[in-house]
């Protein structure tokens, strides 16, 4: 009777769900809310393979659904709450602007399990996690104050937060450890993803004498249009090498691999916690695509600062560190603790901008 | 000081291209009588046809054609609604811009991500090398170039040959235009189609020259420029270009006066396009006799043949 | 040999008929697209158009959805009645969320339950203000009101994010983008617990009837509907076409302005740097999918919503991308208009022999 049953309930499933396919009650189901296309080659991407390494890791044990270009809001708390309606039992929600949708639906769902990027409120049955880019940065930051000629660096960032502030501080360091004259350049573009402006913003930094471009946005065109000036430039998210194969000098790749396997096999095993992970090179979370386009010097000097940072023999705010004003907000041989680094809504002194208030 | 000048009008030139393009596009169609509102449904659609086809095929020129053919074909579908079925002009070119909208995304969703070989800037030998005028006259990408002829073109048309007056007689009297024996819904959806290929040709700079990549919208309110253009233009071919400098400029200008670290909160700077073109907007519409004499009277009107 | 002939008056028949056309129409063109993309058309038309109606959550989530594109919508149909061409609601909608927001944020520990009906308020007049900016321009200044409102709604946007991500913002928030959280006494109260159906659903759907007592009864709706399909008629009957600029435009505005506040007090619960996924421009064609008549915009509004739902279900279950119910709506109104011509000529036959219908 029990096998009739379930049989009439498979064949009615699949009737609905076409590329799902049939729902068996022993597979995870995971799923992924995206702020933008998996095809962006930046961060959406990177969520994407992450996405995809569950699967090849686990293979039989979990089926993955994504929905993309969610925006953020009323809606995002709907289809948060779709996918838990679907039986999916662990879900990543890869924006800030998902926060209150995913903590809404959580207290819904308390069974099912949440993961919130880049977010900094926790229940129960939801965790935190982002990654230390900062780290990257400041690989970036030691290279662009090697092979600067006119010690301008542009840099295009999205929304003054402090995930953004703290790349430009953990740049300009890097840079000022090598090349106390290096200044940079500041255009904020107000938005994640926007081709055309991401190069007019390129266009104009070059312009006005920068002859290295970095971004925190998320699309290659930046890189492009330095491209077509021959000025380097550094990839964003992901390995963006292909688009500007002359020019790129490196890129941060995000690894969000390694953890959601680590989560989804905690699911399987019944082990999951809610927790709050901030990993960075060490743990294989942020990891520097390789050095080309720069002289042989530069690279090495580049993956050894890279080493020290992942070896943990070297933190990137290390003291002493001023701020614009001049006063000391790191004291000397001091390292900047998480709390002051999460909020950071300060610029370290010589960028050349005032952050928008 | 002056390098920094020079760079700058050349990033100006290529920012007011697109605008160019499809303000020409639509001024030709409001000459002949018709408003079509569909010009960033247009113009998307010409961005991702014209990217999907150089993905595919690698030849630019192939990219150009396929933006112009199938904003030419998205503008029939206005066309054919507005003329011959006798729609409302606002919400069919409203109807067409969501249309476009949803469409071009659909169809980029296998092209994001994708990059191809971007057109580049001309250089020819000795020309460009002069100093100060070498690039700002000889180094733009052809594009520019083309886009200025274009719009040349069009002004000769509109003024100095038979058609064009025709033309210009449908926009300022259709029933008078008709009597006379003038194909009037032809020579509409002439002007229409001209119009769509135009805007199919500014969006597919937009993702051929501008950036070599596709994005969901990303003509982010460029057709809507246009449009306002070409009253800034009061209809004459000779302002366009001067309003799509000017347009493309202030968005350069507020991405330099962050760049120079004048402390000037950038959302307010982002502001400066559109306020500046409201500004523009009451400037020019208030001087209702230069509207009146400018401005084709049919315009917006269906025409229906009195018997 | 067919023809055109005007019809006297517009045929009910065929008002009410054509949406039911246009719908039918772009199920089956949406058939064929699947088709070609290679899903069963069957199933996602279910998925799309049918499933957000069978269940009590699909029916709740359809409600939220479609109260603010009725509101919007009703608003702009007044407008459009009288040939004033609002296409700006989405700023207006932006600018009665600011507005109306604003107790909410600065009294943001308020218990008092004045402070409700105070945001409502000011969440109308905000999206009249914002309106009002077209209205004078038009009438003083004869600017189009297309453009001028158009270019208003990057206004808008522009300083939501402003205010959101500077003066605003939560200073608990980690230097993220938004406002804190709305006191319990600043949100609409909801109903049915597990539902997001608010008192703003309800008010939206009342509204409409109270549209249509106020159009056919009084003559203030009098002189609107003259004023749309007899502009000199209306002119000479004492009606100045100043005047109705300005009430359409300011109706429209104040309209969209409580849908903006309503959402931000409902279920977003705050002002963060997007609020509208496009009411504004999607209540255009709510408008017209609704003939301009307050009843017709509520079944237009919710059918447009049922769309959205099913859209989202169908990224979910059947794989299907969200770009395909922005081209679903776009060919509904294609259809519309075409259709519309029925409504205002007849297609008679006109013999060679010279007689006519």
């Amino acid at each position: 009777m029990k096998k009739l049953i379930r049989l009439t309930a498979l064949a009615l499933a699949s009737t609905l769900a076409l590329t799902a396919g049939t729902v068996s009650a022993d597979k995870l189901k995971v799923g992924f809310i995206y702020i933008g296309p998996p095809g962006d080659h930046g961060w959406t991407y990177a969520h994407d393979q992450g996405r995809l390494s569950i699967e090849k890791e686990l293979g039989d044990r979990v089926q993955t659904t994504f929905v993309e270009n969610v925006p953020e809001g009323p809606d995002a708390e709907r289809t948060i709450a779709k996918l838990a309606e679907t039986g999916h039992s662990l879900i990543f929600t890869t924006s800030f602007g998902y926060m209150e949708p995913t903590l809404k639906v959580a207290k819904r769902f308390p069974d099912v399990k949440f993961e919130h990027a880049t977010g900094y409120q926790r229940a129960d049955n939801v965790s935190t996690y982002v990654a230390r880019f900062y780290e990257g940065r400041y690989v970036q930051g030691v290279i662009a104050g090697k092979i600067s000629k006119t010690n301008t660096i542009g840099y295009i960032a999205s929304f003054p937060i402090p995930e953004v502030v703290r790349g430009i501080n953990a740049f300009l360091l890097g840079a000022h450890s090598v090349n106390p004259d290096i200044k940079v350049k500041v255009v904020w573009v107000y938005t994640w993803f926007d081709p055309p402006k991401e190069a007019d913003a390129a266009k104009v930094l070059m312009d006005q004498g920068a002859d290295i471009i970095t971004q925190h946005t998320d699309s290659t065109a930046a890189l492009q249009a330095a491209a077509e000036r021959g000025v380097h430039a550094f990839g964003q998210a992901s390995d963006m090498i292909h688009f500007a194969p002359k020019t790129q000098l490196t890129a941060i790749i995000d690894e969000w691999g390694p953890y959601y396997v680590a989560r989804a096999q905690a699911v399987l095993d019944g082990t999951w916690t809610s927790s709050d992970t901030w990993d960075g090179m060490s743990e294989g979370m942020v990891v520097m695509a390789p050095y080309t386009n720069m002289p042989a010097d530069v690279a090495a000097l580049a993956a050894k600062t890279a080493e020290s940072i992942r070896t943990g023999a070297f933190h990137p705010f290390t003291g002493p560190i001023r701020n614009q004003a001049g006063e000391v907000v790191v004291a000397e041989g001091q390292v900047a603790d998480d709390g002051m680094l999460a909020g950071m809504n300060f610029y370290i002194e010589g960028v050349d901008d005032k952050l928008p208030e | 000081m002056t390098e920094l000048l020079i760079a700058s009008i050349m990033t100006m030139m290529t920012a007011a291209t697109p605008l160019v393009f499809a303000a020409t596009g639509e001024l030709v169609a409001e000459k002949s009588g018709v408003l079509n509102l569909g010009v960033e449904g247009m113009m998307l659609t010409g961005a991702v046809f014209g990217f999907a086809a150089v993905t595919l095929t690698g030849e630019p020129l192939l990219g150009l054609a396929a933006g112009m053919i199938m904003g030419l074909l998205a503008s029939l579908i206005f066309g054919v609604l507005t003329l011959s079925l006798l729609s409302n002009q606002v919400a069919t070119g409203l109807a067409l811009t969501i249309f476009g909208t949803g469409l071009s995304a659909l169809v980029g969703l296998d092209y994001v991500g994708k990059t191809i070989e971007q057109i580049r800037a001309i250089h020819l030998p000795v020309l460009t090398d002069l100093p100060i005028v070498g690039r700002l006259l000889f180094g733009h990408d052809p594009l520019v170039y083309v886009s200025i002829v274009l719009l040349g073109l069009t002004h000769w048309f509109l003024k100095h040959t038979r058609w064009g007056m025709i033309l210009r007689a449908v926009g300022d009297s259709d029933q008078s235009a008709h009597a006379i024996g003038y194909p009037v819904i032809a020579i509409r959806y002439a002007a229409v189609a001209f119009g769509g290929a135009m805007a199919g040709l500014g969006g597919a700079y937009l993702s051929l020259v501008y950036t070599p990549l596709w994005a969901e919208n990303m003509t982010a309110g460029r057709g809507w420029i246009a449009l306002a253009l070409v009253v800034f233009a009061s209809w004459r071919p000779s302002r366009v270009l001067l309003g799509a400098v000017l347009f493309g400029g202030i968005t350069i200008l507020q991405l330099n006066t962050q760049a120079a670290g004048l402390g000037i909160p950038g959302s307010f700077m982002s502001m400066l396009p559109y306020i500046t073109t409201i500004v523009v907007l009451v400037l020019i519409s208030r001087d209702s006799i230069r509207i009146r004499l400018n401005a084709p009277a049919c315009l917006g009107r269906p025409f229906r043949a009195e018997r | 040999m067919l023809t055109l002939e005007a019809r006297a008056t517009q045929s009910a028949l065929a008002a009410w008929l054509s949406p039911l056309l246009a719908l039918v129409l772009t199920a089956l063109t949406g058939a064929m697209i699947f088709l070609a993309m290679g899903k069963a058309p069957g199933v996602a038309l279910y998925i799309y158009f049918i499933e957000p109606l069978t269940s009590w959550s699909g029916l709740s989530e359809v409600a939220v959805k479609a109260a603010p594109l009725i509101l919007i919508g009703m608003g702009l149909s007044v407008g459009f009645r009288a040939g004033v061409w609002n296409i700006g609601a989405e700023g207006q909608f932006i600018a009665g969320a600011l507005l109306g927001s604003a107790p909410a944020v600065y009294f943001f520990e308020s218990t008092n339950l004045l402070i409700l009906p105070c945001m409502m308020l000011l969440g109308i007049l905000g999206g009249m203000a914002w309106a009002a900016i077209p209205a004078l321009l038009k009438t003083r200044f004869n600017a189009n009101e297309i453009l001028v409102s158009l270019m208003l709604v990057y206004v808008a946007e522009l300083l939501l994010v402003h205010l959101v991500q500077g003066p605003w913002r939560n200073p608990q928030g980690w230097g993220f983008p938004g406002t804190r959280m709305f006191p319990d006494a600043a949100l609409l109260p909801m109903f049915f617990p597990g539902y997001r159906v608010h008192l703003g659903t309800l008010i939206a759907v009342v509204i409409p009837f109270l549209a249509w007592f106020v159009l056919t009864r009084s003559r203030f709706g009098f002189q609107i509907r003259v004023f749309g399909s007899a502009p000199l008629a209306a002119r000479h009957a004492g009606i100045s076409s100043g005047q109705m600029v300005w009430t359409t435009l300011l109706v429209g505005g104040g309209l969209a302005g409580l849908a903006g506040v309503m959402e931000a007090a409902s279920t977003i619960g705050q002002l963060m740097p997007k609020i509208s996924p496009g009411y504004g421009f999607t209540a255009i064609i709510v408008a017209f999918l609704g003939r301009l008549h307050p009843v017709g915009v509520l079944l237009a509004g919710t059918a447009i919503a049922v769309t959205y739902i099913g859209g989202e279900g169908a990224q979910i279950s059947a794989g299907l991308p969200k770009a395909v119910t922005g081209l679903f709506q776009g060919i509904i109104l294609f259809y519309l208009l075409a259709f519309d011509l029925l409504t205002r000529y007849r297609l008679t036959r006109v013999g060679t022999k010279g007689n006519t219908a």
